[in-house]
């Protein structure tokens, strides 16, 4: 029998908040343990949570960007369990009512467009950080990260493969960074994600049971942790067994899923409304005046620039995942860059650069003005092409020199002298009289032949425009 | 006249036309203090060496003259369930024998701002959970009028300390009648403002929907000054009502005449001592002859207080103290992994009411149950809030007996959680609701045992309330009576 997956996503993505979501300690990752707390963020005494309205607007703007509905009364509740790095035995969050519902979002795999269903957005604060060190029986708590803003993004069950799962993830994650609610880093642990999956057979209506897995952290592992999921749970059914619900861990390392916990086992939480938080009553104008704050997304400005720069539906998506990408692009073609010559092999230079040296744009060394002045080389012919993305775009991108330099200090200006050129073309011609008489034959293909042959005699310095041009005139004659 | 006698208002005329100071003022509390204090056992610390410097400050504050603020350099006993920054907080457990804060609340912030003197920290029943005071874990406190009897609770230090004038008054806190009724069993004044009047920031919560700080003190002016330090909007209190709080001593010695006060038949019912109903009676003949016009109201859904507030009360309870774990303050047990370290910790540190009460609000909280208890109970808090919404449209004031009983003796009621839970029937409803009310002395038993009469009020108006139990009190002179220790 052959089976279908069917994954729903749970992600939590850390608001780009400066305060934590109750009190005003610092949300800034990386500090000494346990110096980023008050009595509030450790759970004092008779202390009390004071909401963070930035973390409320944040939540508001992922929700209206999604498409959302935001909810004018929500509330709080308390998600109650023990554990050392929950310093009040309860988890601030939402439950009965929460801030956002009934959104989506949409991808594209292998060319068709899927919009993916957003349930709920909530907000809730993180919890700390055991701390297992080898110094005797003891382990520590980290509570710098207990009380820093929390969004929990959950789907509907709408996704149909791993594939699909990685590019909700990829844009749900470029939308989060374009709103500047959340960095997306999954490596530090900012957007982390659980997911649910359930294969049933193909043409069946009903979802299969559901298993959840936990501790995915990277893109690459969501695909990996559901495709090995996926196969495990077929491997299940196919021996004639059941799938039991349960909690899955992802071990990375092994490159399993291991039980973490059955329904049994699972936890109780108690949920109930808190009452030290009244219910956050938002104000339609001020939902009004975020929604016409909202900056343009991916996938508006996607179209935009097929449109504006004739870019290609990939080149286009390249260039808008990350906002500042975009910006900059933006900012080249606005100071008189050419988007036809930067789309022939620039951009895409810049993109194979960053991959293979595993940079981000804003590490490498070069501004917009270096790619408005190449390209406005290449337009006035004083580069070649050829030149412009190979040798003197990947020196750019090494020193961060300007373009003209480079090509000054190398000897890499084009020649579209015809005296020049056609001294060399003439040479070419001289040396090869079998090809000249084979071409005359009708084999035009060696058409390619000389124009190699003299570029290489040029140092590929020969403007190609012109090399075509002498040569059809001499060969012809 | 002993000075440790005296009330807030009084104390405030004499520092201010320097005829005592702030350190003779403490100084005579403190020999109070030394002389009754192994027979009431009202504190459970005593802070001398603060107080001694804090009346310092005060009299060199009242010296550089000035207008002074209301309560500088006046001793006040503070239950301890409110944090003190640098001064050992325990909510009278084990759980927290060790504890003292790094900050301060916001009640007390506000009065070390004008200047109080701390007297000391006042006993309690644990996490303020119960009606006697023995549920504390370190010691009984008596009630000054029988030292054979409870002084009523949670806040029954705070309330014996007034009564015993080991103080000049004192804060509580009240969730279902903790200040009131212990107020009431030892004849002094005790206000629950309107839920919301009063921040809750560093009062250790019991349950957060109905904990209020008020006044315990000696006559209802002293209520009204107290109110007028504490009552205002916190922004570190999301619950905090962003009202502005009035002068309350304006409400005090208006004329009475034509104020409507209600009469709800469900609180004069069987099982109510026939002295307290007597003495409540005759209150009401008396505010009748002021010129106040009783109306009977109904309201009709207070036989499902008890069992509401017992729901939602535990509820509450149950998660407010989870963060008792043993892993970051106050009392750990050793354990061989995490899971016993958490059992040790709070099977020793908790005292068994709260234990009963933490497994009560577990209960009512978890997935099956949550719908019939939790849920339904806070939908008959609904119809509770709106019985007196409707009462409230015909009367200006609801006034009722405040505890069934007088005080009791000591042991009497302690094992039996039922018959204790009772004696808070006619305060509950009023935290459910979130209205203010006030206790206020209305009479003696045979025995020579306070009784005390409730006045209710709207929400936000403490100023009927006062009123009404000022031009009461003026009438009378139950609260001119002294316990003879």
């Amino acid at each position: 029998m052959k089976y279908k997956p069917v994954i729903g996503l749970e992600v939590h993505a850390q608001m780009l908040t400066e305060t934590k979501i109750f009190c005003g300690c610092s949300t800034k990752f990386g500090s000494e343990p346990n110096t980023q707390t008050c009595p509030v963020c450790i759970g004092m005494p008779g202390v009390l949570p004071v909401l963070n309205k930035k973390a409320l607007e944040f939540a508001v703007r992922t929700g209206l960007a999604t498409g959302c509905t935001i909810s004018l009364y929500s509330r709080f509740a308390r998600k109650n369990y023990f554990y050392p790095d929950l310093p009040k035995g309860y988890q601030i969050s939402q439950y009965e009512l929460p801030i956002c519902e009934h959104g989506r979002i949409s991808i594209i795999v292998d060319g068709t467009v899927r919009k993916i269903g957003i349930t709920r957005i909530h907000m809730e604060e993180d919890a700390g950080k055991n701390i297992h060190e080898d110094r005797g029986n003891f382990s520590f708590v980290d509570l710098n990260r207990a009380g820093v803003p929390l969004m929990e993004i959950v789907s509907e069950p709408d996704l149909r493969s791993p594939r699909e799962a990685v590019e909700y993830m990829k844009k749900l994650r470029a939308v989060l960074r374009y709103l500047g609610v959340c960095d997306g880093n999954m490596e530090e642990g900012s957007l982390r994600c659980d997911a649910n999956v359930s294969v049933r057979p193909s043409g069946q209506k009903e979802f299969g049971v559901k298993v959840e897995i936990k501790n995915i952290n990277s893109f690459r592992f969501v695909e990996k942790a559901l495709d090995y999921e996926i196969r495990r749970q077929i491997k299940v059914l196919g021996d004639g067994g059941k799938i039991i619900q349960e909690t899955r861990l992802w071990d990375s390392g092994m490159g399993v899923t291991e039980s973490m916990r059955g329904k049994e086992e699972a936890h109780d939480y108690r949920y109930f409304p808190e009452p030290d938080l009244v219910p956050i009553v938002v104000d339609k104008k001020w939902t009004d005046e975020i929604r016409v704050s909202l900056p343009e997304l991916p996938d508006v400005k996607k179209e935009r620039f097929v449109k504006d720069y004739g870019l290609s539906e990939y080149e286009a998506s390249i260039l808008t995942e990350e906002i500042n990408t975009a910006d900059f692009y933006e900012k080249i073609i606005a100071e008189g860059g050419n988007p036809k010559i930067l789309r022939s092999g620039i951009i895409t230079g810049i993109f194979g650069y960053m991959n293979q040296h595993g940079k981000t744009l804003g590490e490498l060394p070069i501004k917009p003005v270096h790619l408005v002045n190449l390209s406005r080389m290449v337009e006035t012919a004083e580069v070649s092409g050829t030149m412009a993305k190979t040798t003197v775009l990947f020196e750019m991108l090494d020193t961060g020199r300007m373009p003209e330099e480079i090509i000054k200090d190398k000897g890499l200006s084009q020649i579209s002298d015809k005296e020049e050129i056609e001294k060399t073309v003439d040479d070419v011609l001289a040396r090869n009289p079998k090809e000249v008489e084979r071409f005359k034959a009708g084999e035009e293909k060696l058409m390619g032949f000389f124009v190699g042959q003299i570029m290489k005699l040029s140092k590929g310095k020969a403007n190609p425009q012109v090399v075509n041009e002498l040569l059809k005139k001499k060969l012809s004659s | 006249m002993e000075l440790f006698r005296l009330t807030v208002a009084e104390a405030r005329k004499l520092l201010d036309k320097r005829e005592i100071s702030a350190t003779e003022l403490i100084n005579s509390v403190y020999r109070r203090i030394d002389a009754v204090e192994d027979r009431v056992r009202a504190f459970i610390t005593l802070t001398r060496g603060q107080a001694a410097e804090m009346a310092r400050n005060a009299g060199t504050k009242i010296k550089s003259a000035g207008p002074s603020s209301p309560m500088l350099g006046v001793p006040f006993a503070v239950k301890d369930n409110m944090c003190t920054k640098g001064i050992l907080t325990t909510c009278a457990s084990k759980i927290l024998f060790n504890f003292t804060p790094p900050y301060e609340s916001t009640i007390t912030s506000r009065l070390n701002d004008e200047g109080y003197v701390l007297v000391g920290k006042t006993n309690m029943d644990e996490f303020a959970m119960g009606s006697s005071t023995e549920n504390s874990g370190f010691h009984v406190t008596r009630n000054p009028w029988d030292l054979k009897r409870i002084p009523g609770g949670s806040s029954g230090g705070s309330a014996a300390a007034v009564a015993a004038d080991e103080c000049i008054a004192a804060l509580g806190s009240d969730t279902g009648g903790s200040i009131r009724q212990p107020a009431a069993l030892c004849g002094v004044v005790g206000m629950k403002p309107t839920y919301g009047r009063v921040s809750r920031y560093g009062l250790v919560a019991f349950a957060s929907s109905l904990d209020q700080i008020g006044p315990i003190t000696k006559d209802v002016r002293d209520s009204a000054l107290l109110l007028n330090s504490i009552a205002g909007h916190d922004p570190l209190d999301s619950t905090s009502a962003p009202v502005s709080a009035p002068d309350f001593t304006a409400a005090l010695g208006r004329d009475i005449k034509g104020l409507r006060i209600g009469i709800p038949g469900e609180y004069f019912i069987e099982g109510i001592d026939p002295e307290v109903a007597r003495a409540v009676r005759d209150a009401i003949r008396k505010l009748e002859s002021l010129g106040a016009v009783p109306v009977e109201v109904s309201l009709p859904h207070t036989g499902y207080a008890v069992a509401t507030y017992y729901v939602l009360a535990t509820s509450e309870a149950s998660s407010n103290l989870a963060r008792y774990d043993g892993v970051k303050y106050g009392f750990r047990a050793e354990g061989k992994d995490l899971m016993e370290m958490y059992m040790k910790t709070r099977s020793q540190g908790f005292g068994a009411e709260v234990k009963r009460r933490i497994m009560l609000g577990t209960y009512a909280l978890s997935s099956g149950y949550y719908e019939a208890y939790y849920r339904k109970a806070l939908q008959v808090r609904t119809l509770i809030k709106k019985d007196f919404e409707d009462a409230f449209k015909s009367v200006d004031v609801i006034v009722t007996p405040t505890s069934p009983s007088a005080a009791f003796k000591a042991g009497e009621k302690a094992d039996d959680p039922l018959q204790m839970y009772l004696s808070d029937i006619f305060t509950i409803s009023v935290n459910l609701a979130g209205v203010p009310a006030l206790s206020v002395p209305c009479g003696f038993t045979p025995d020579n045992l306070p009784v005390g009469l409730q006045f209710i009020g709207k929400h936000f108006d403490e100023e009927s309330v006062l009123q009404l139990a000022y031009a009461y009190e003026q009438a009378t002179d139950w609260h001119k009576r002294d316990p003879d220790l």
